[in-house]
């Protein structure tokens, strides 16, 4: 037992240590609503640890001291009720006394929302995020941008249908945890997340709510921003898509319109064809269409793709374009039948799209 | 009855009490309870052989040892069988065999009934895992969620759904059985306050199945509507509602890991009496404290759902319910400390399994309570975090309590004890695999990893503690292997344990070991709690005082302490193929729904002529 609790000792500092290299660790608030659960959570363990402490130990304390021993004899009481009264009230009033500041918290985060907050739309796909962002304008997908020190309230979506295949849509769950901890993103069902950051800088986080093949690889990406550069970003995401240069690029770009044979496929409406253009917008704006994939028109400013898996170089767009399913299982971007000089076309025309 | 017997062939009762076949139309407890118990540690392996397959793959970041296809497949029945096949089994097998035993009784009340359920859970587990050849395992994860689990293409959830359904019959009418056997068929003498612990725990448990059951049955029903015939209660599309399943499934789910850890709280609260020579500390308090746990398992489902949404009034309310039932908890684990506390501890394995549990206990209860902290359960919510405290309880809790009954049960049912140096072998390699394995989970859930992951990138700050926590993965593997060497070892070369080798406490150690098969040559007349011991020992007036062995004559029992029953005879129940040929049925109907439907018809016209025999066969054997 004094090994348990010696590695317990170890592990509880090691928790609470901070997290440097550990980009999506629980202890590292950077935010109002992920700190006020961060200050219930450390108040909770103190107290854990303290019950922990006297329980495990008065249980260490039994064992060595009334442990067998020649003429040992045991005491034959059947109970001790007040002893029995004390230790129910004890635990009892600890837990009302954490009670009070929980449900505090619990409307802090998730009551009234303030009138002047940013708002935001997040619609889950197997396995993307879309964000629109309704008063700019401006739709993006899998990078979060958002303006320091602003409130911010997510309107988590849940999309009845995936656009991909017709079928039902899986709950997913959204969550950053500098920022805020998770909301479930439910079929049918209009979640709200308050998330606020507090600095400029690249936050990690990932779907947690099981949703199928590449549920471990359906992360997020957010970037907070200054508000100036935040609304630098708004007017470039605004843009029209770059004018494509000629060569490659614009090899790529005549490619991207183009149908071709699907060599494997998810899509179960019949059609054995596709172009780029089929599922994907190069066009800015909320209404741009069409809205099947992931919106392409400032592609290369992102710095990851695939639902935040894979970082966005030459490298791992000819891999995905070559076999979306092949290097992430499940996904539902049909690998369409290119050869070589076809995907080098495309990768330098996505890589012009900034 | 001269008329029944009179029928044909077909109907007479079965014979053999020797060999396999009297094991297949067994009504005997023990046997039942016997084979429960052998076919749940069966699965226990196998479901282990699946978490060790995890673990390789999570070993070190981007483990290619397992495809996600598979691994999903390992995850979801990795759980299943945990739960459904050997965690629930287990503790159904030993109150099988047990619990006649411990309130004097000969057998339970519906002894074919109990034969039912172990070969509907024995087919139904089957069933599960023929979908491995069948085209794949289920793979929509324990729990089910729709509708990912309405969507997944193949025939894996249609499993899941119908197998579910198939042991749910089995459990249900298990709970049935041993309401009425603990209720009626009690020894002269045995008020409910003078059953043992184990016995009250099971009335809980039992009750419990009774009542959580029938939701889960709703839930895959429609479930299986939605997959195979194209309902729409948990699409959105079609005017369903994913919560609804969420719902459903928790309703059921949140008693149901009360059905798993009750019987193992059972056990320690007769294992540590005995082991620490005196009686269980704060009796009454231990019985109401399981009674309160019964009742508040329903009120607090929803804190499995504390990131859909529900709204802050909700989760406010199942916030409070959650943090209250760490109450009765916590008196239960008070006094299994003040059993200890002042006693004279004898380390013998049952009971370093018991202690064990409890020092297990505290810490998976305690990381319970944190997870009742909203807010922070937002952060805590599907990581690894969760899967450190449900191990904690699951294992460290049920699986360690339920060992600890199996070694301290073992002599009363196979007459050999089980070898004490490699049990202690087993539990400290299992114990420091265990913490070796879950402990790290903690670290790595609040460092940001989550559940359900067929693999994870590097540079997460993850990669230390997944290799350690496969280390001891491998440490409880080979701990468990310890444990049927030293089953297999004490087949051949056991010590003879006789009727009461832990000088006990309860009414079973007053029987042969291993029990006969009448259980008792005279039913006893209870006259106290721990009957048997206080017919051993009388304790002096001073209660600080030891107890005195007190004559022969009254270890052999007083006179008038035996329920005398000239000319009759033991009246036993007789042995039947019936109840086999019913559980048949039942996964026939079951590959019809997924395969072909006039299955569905086949297999229900052979459980119907299941039912037919059982209704018209003789009640005893022909003489």
């Amino acid at each position: 037992m004094r090994g348990a609790l010696l590695f317990l000792l170890v592990l509880t500092a090691t928790a609470c240590a901070g997290a440097d290299d550990a980009p999506q660790s629980v202890f590292n608030p950077s935010g109002e609503f992920s700190e006020s659960a961060d200050v219930l959570w450390r108040v909770t363990f103190g107290i854990a640890v303290i019950v922990f402490v006297l329980v495990q130990g008065a249980l260490i304390y039994a064992l060595i001291r009334f442990r067998h021993k020649e003429g040992r004899k045991a005491a034959q009481f059947h109970g001790n009720t007040k002893v029995e009264v004390i230790l129910t009230t004890i635990p009892a009033l600890i837990l009302a006394g954490l009670a009070v500041p929980t449900v505090g918290t619990i409307f802090e985060l998730q009551g009234e929302q303030p009138d002047d907050a940013m708002r935001i739309e997040v619609i889950a796909h197997q396995f993307w995020w879309e964000y629109n962002y309704p008063d700019e304008n401006v739709t993006t997908a899998n990078e979060l941008h958002i303006p320091t020190g602003r409130d911010i309230v997510l309107e988590i979506q849940g999309a009845t249908t995936d656009p991909v295949d017709g079928l039902a849509e899986v709950i997913h769950s959204f969550w950053i945890p500098r920022l805020a901890g998770t909301q479930d993103v439910v079929p049918g069902h209009t979640n709200f997340l308050r998330i606020q950051a507090d600095e400029p800088g690249r936050y990690m986080g990932q779907c947690k709510e099981f949703c199928g093949l590449s549920h471990a690889n359906m992360r997020i990406v957010a970037f907070a921003q200054s508000p100036d550069d935040f609304d630098e970003w708004v007017e470039e995401q605004s843009s029209p898509a770059a004018e494509t240069a000629s060569g490659d690029a614009g090899a790529g770009q005549e490619i991207f319109a183009e149908n071709f044979d699907v060599r494997s496929t998810v899509v179960e409406d019949g059609a054995d064809a596709y172009a780029c253009a089929s599922c994907h917008a190069v066009q800015p704006g909320l209404e741009a269409q069409p809205k099947i994939g992931p919106n392409l028109t400032h592609f290369a400013d992102r710095t990851t793709f695939a639902g935040a898996t894979f970082e966005n170089n030459t490298e791992n767009l000819a891999a995905w374009l070559r076999d979306p399913a092949g290097v992430r299982p499940g996904s539902k971007m049909p690998a369409l039948d290119l050869s070589e000089d076809q995907i080098n076309d495309l990768v330098a025309y996505l890589q012009s799209l900034e | 009855m001269a008329t029944a017997a009179a029928q044909g062939s077909l109907f007479r009762r079965p014979t053999a009490t020797t060999g396999w076949w009297s094991w297949v139309t067994t009504v005997d407890h023990k046997r039942i309870g016997i084979m429960y118990c052998a076919t749940a540690l069966i699965f226990f392996v196998i479901g282990g052989l699946e978490a060790l397959a995890i673990r390789t793959q999570l070993a070190v970041p981007n483990g290619a040892v397992l495809t996600a296809e598979t691994y999903n497949q390992f995850f979801t029945m990795h759980g299943l069988t945990m739960i459904f096949l050997v965690v629930m089994p287990l503790g159904v097998g030993i109150m099988n065999y047990m619990a006649p035993l411990m309130i004097g009784a000969r057998d339970v009340a519906f002894p074919r009934i109990n034969a039912f359920s172990y070969w509907v859970f024995l087919m139904g587990g089957l069933f599960l895992y023929s979908s491995f050849f069948l085209g794949g395992a289920p793979d929509g994860g324990w729990f089910g969620y729709a509708p990912l689990s309405t969507e997944l293409p193949g025939n894996g959830m249609t499993f899941y759904s119908l197998g579910l359904q198939i042991l749910g019959v089995a459990s249900l009418l298990g709970a049935v059985n041993f309401i009425v056997t603990i209720l009626n068929m009690r020894a002269p003498g045995m008020t409910l306050m003078r059953m043992p612990v184990f016995i009250w725990m099971t009335l809980v448990t039992a009750f419990l199945l009774l009542f959580a059951i029938p939701v889960i049955a709703v839930a895959l029903f429609e479930l299986m509507f939605d997959r195979v015939y194209n309902a729409n209660f948990f699409n959105p599309a079609g005017g369903g509602d994913p919560v609804l399943w969420q719902h459903l499934f928790w309703l059921f789910g949140h008693p149901e890991v009360y059905i798993m850890i009750l019987p193992a709280m059972g056990i320690i609260s007769d294992v540590l009496p005995t082991f620490s020579r005196k009686p269980i500390f704060g009796y009454a308090a231990i019985v109401f404290a399981g009674i309160a746990i019964g009742f508040m398992g329903w009120g607090v489902w929803a804190h499995h759902m504390f990131a859909v949404g529900l709204g802050p009034v909700a989760n406010s309310a199942f916030a409070l319910s959650t943090m209250f039932i760490a109450v009765p908890t916590g008196i239960k684990i008070f006094n299994w400390i003040g059993t200890m506390w002042k006693g004279d501890l004898h380390f013998n394995t049952p009971m370093l399994f018991a202690i064990g549990f409890v020092a297990m206990f505290i810490i998976g209860g305690l990381s319970g309570v944190t997870h009742a902290i909203v807010p922070h359960t937002a952060q805590q919510t599907d990581t690894y975090y969760v899967v450190a405290h449900f191990h904690y309880v699951l294992f460290g809790g049920a699986i360690f309590g339920l060992f600890a009954g199996i070694y301290y049960w073992w002599p009363k049912v196979f007459g050999k004890l089980l070898s004490e140096g490699i049990g202690k072998l087993h539990f400290w390699l299992m114990f420091i695999g265990f913490n070796l394995a879950f402990g790290p989970m903690h670290i790595l859930g609040l460092e940001g990893m989550p559940r359900r992951t067929y693999t994870y990138p590097d540079g997460m700050g993850w990669n230390l503690w997944n290799l350690v926590a496969t280390v001891g993965a491998f440490m409880i593997a080979l701990s468990i292997a310890i444990f049927f060497a030293n089953a297999f070892l004490t087949a051949r070369k056991g010590r003879e344990a006789g009727a009461d080798p832990w000088d006990g406490r309860t009414l079973e150690w007053s029987t042969p070991s291993p029990a006969p098969e009448y259980n008792f040559a005279e039913i006893p007349i209870v006259k106290a709690r721990d009957d048997f011991w206080h017919r051993k020992y009388v304790v002096k007036p001073d209660e600080y005082a030891t107890p005195v062995v007190a004559g022969g004559a009254v270890a052999a029992g007083r006179p008038d302490d035996h329920d005398h029953d000239p000319g009759h005879g033991i009246h036993l129940p007789a042995p039947s193929l019936w109840p086999v040929v019913a559980a048949l049925g039942m996964p026939v109907m079951g590959y019809g729904v997924i395969y072909s439907w006039p299955l569905i018809i086949a297999g229900g016209l052979v459980v119907l002529l299941g039912l037919f025999g059982w209704a018209l066969e003789p009640s005893e054997v022909e003489h």
